[in-house]
């Protein structure tokens, strides 16, 4: 079988019959990083061209249509455009922390692609506290954005940057808690065993109601972490021009625009790995005949399929909802998303010693 | 989200229900609203045969303007090269940025009479906002707004028009 798994395994062997285990190690990881990096490109060009479709359509608009077919090349003359623009550092800027926190938001993106399971046994890194690595890491991206709020010296900049801290901060709590309801039910942080617990029926299905509660929550508030709208205060462009990133231009701003479809990337998979079983078909319960023929659909279009709902959703969101205000924003965290999820893990761990799911 | 009361404003047990009540119903009708919202967007994006784009220079020849759009102001004339214009000057009196310029002469009719009549309609083109205060100060409905928009001209002089046709003379019963 051609599968993902299965390409990686036969290099590994090869790999480590050809070459010394050292050597075996440092190629694996170099393949690694070009297979990521690679990723990363083709992400940036397939979620940005689908972001502009999905607003045109939205909008009762056409859409990039010019550049190649269907114009699908558009985001690739864009990303050509961008790469020989000149890469403007202001005078009164803090230069070092100026050009460092791009690469910072690149490398946080970097990071949490470790151990997301993209198909069946394809794995970077299946550390057995998966989730609390992520959720961990994705917190980091706060601080290239106060850094480049800070180092451009500009007011929005700082404005902008303030105002996303404030949002990640306060959002990573309900994101954190409504995470916390499946590894309560699964019992486990690690990413595979979360994924194999979803066997017979995905979370959203076998966990009753407070695992679809999470799984709102948690929606909304990884749209919140990622900065995207209704909550994209920190770039708000009507108020703040562009928020942290008003200073940059050229390759340093699609980095920042690619960390930013990146993590959406990112979030979107996590939640699919979540709640929605990850690579894992579509099975209901012990209806084997019914699994045996879902389990003919490859395991990474599954991933990717799931993946790419959640995101679609996230961009519909941005393309019908009116921005918050700061206040609002912070109201909808503390007076409702965080006591919700507060309430609503109560209930899922009393499911989950009960053992009421499925 | 309307804000929610203090915990001073609610004391007694019943204001506490009243709350939670209020609390739930508040993110009911959120919840609603929003999706009644992406349900409307949800409908754009799956019936692509609402998008109003029009792809312009592709559509060159079947482009249909609506009727209310104003382009520039044009003078009709009929089949005998005759206008309705009476050179009253309301149009000129009208224009709010001085765009329209009448200058007159004096026609001698057949029994002698002298009578006013236009010489020259100029019409700046690059200073029109289109309002159309003209059309609507014309008393005897001489001019009107076309439909056409492909203006630029490489030189801005060619934006100075001259909207009677040369020779054209005042339609009869115009006065």
């Amino acid at each position: 079988m051609w599968s993902l798994s299965y390409i990686a395994n036969a290099l590994h062997d090869w790999l480590y019959q050809t070459f010394s285990p050292t050597l075996a190690l440092i190629i694996e990881m170099v393949i690694a990083g070009i297979a990521v990096i690679g990723l990363f490109a083709v992400l940036g060009l397939v979620l940005v061209i689908m972001e502009r479709r999905v607003a045109a359509w939205m909008q009762i608009r056409l859409g990039p249509n010019r550049v190649g077919p269907f114009g699908l090349l558009q985001s690739l003359a864009d990303t050509l455009k961008l790469l020989v623009k000149e890469g403007m550092t202001p005078s009164g800027s803090d230069k070092f922390l100026f050009n460092l926190a791009p690469y910072i938001a690149m490398m946080v993106a970097m990071l949490l692609m470790a151990p997301i399971a993209f198909a069946k046994d394809f794995q970077l890194w299946d550390l057995n506290i998966g989730v609390l690595y992520v959720s961990a890491v994705s917190s980091i991206m706060v601080i290239s954005i106060l850094m480049a709020g800070w180092a451009s010296n500009n007011k929005y900049s700082l404005m902008g940057a303030m105002r996303s801290g404030a949002q990640i901060v306060s959002y990573e709590l309900s994101a954190g808690l409504s995470v916390l309801v499946v590894v309560v039910l699964t019992g486990s942080l690690k990413i595979s065993d979360i994924i194999q617990s979803q066997a017979d029926g995905w979370w959203i299905f076998k966990g009753h109601v407070p695992v679809l509660v999470a799984f709102v929550i948690f929606i909304i508030a990884v749209t919140a972490e990622t900065n995207r709208a209704p909550f994209d205060l920190a770039e708000a462009e009507s108020e703040l021009t562009a928020g942290f990133h008003t200073e940059y231009s050229g390759m340093k701003f699609a980095l920042f625009f690619l960390a930013e479809y990146i993590n959406v990337f990112i979030v979107c998979s996590i939640g699919a790995i979540l709640f929605l079983g990850g690579w894992m078909p579509f099975h209901i319960g012990h209806w084997e005949g019914f699994n045996r023929v879902m389990d003919y659909i490859p395991s990474s279009i599954w991933f990717f399929g799931k993946t790419f709902f959640l995101i679609f959703v996230i961009m519909w969101f941005r393309w019908t909802f009116p921005r918050l205000r700061i206040d609002q924003l912070l109201n909808l965290e503390w007076k409702y998303l965080l006591p919700i999820s507060m309430i609503n893990i109560l209930l899922a761990t009393a499911i989950a010693i009960a053992g009421w799911h499925f | 989200m309307p804000g929610l009361p203090s915990l001073r404003e609610r004391g007694s047990r019943g204001e506490a229900n009243m709350f939670i009540v209020n609390y739930i119903k508040d993110i009911y009708k959120g919840i609603r609203s929003l999706l009644v919202g992406m349900r409307r967007t949800g409908y754009y994006f799956t019936h692509h045969k609402e998008i109003i784009t029009q792809e312009y220079p592709d559509n060159r020849d079947t482009l249909k303007m609506a009727d209310r759009f104003k382009g520039e102001v044009v003078m009709p004339h009929d089949e005998n090269n005759e206008h309705r214009c009476t050179g009253c000057t309301a149009c000129e009196l009208a224009c709010p940025n001085g765009t329209i310029k009448v200058v007159t002469k004096f026609d001698i009719t057949p029994e002698g009479k002298k009578k006013k009549a236009i010489d020259k309609l100029v019409y700046h083109l690059e200073l029109c906002t289109m309002c159309n205060l003209c059309i609507i100060a014309c008393p005897s409905d001489a001019i009107v707004m076309a439909q056409t928009f492909e203006h630029s001209v490489f030189d801005r002089a060619q934006l100075t028009k001259i909207l009677n046709n040369p020779g054209s003379k005042i339609m009869e019963g115009v006065e």
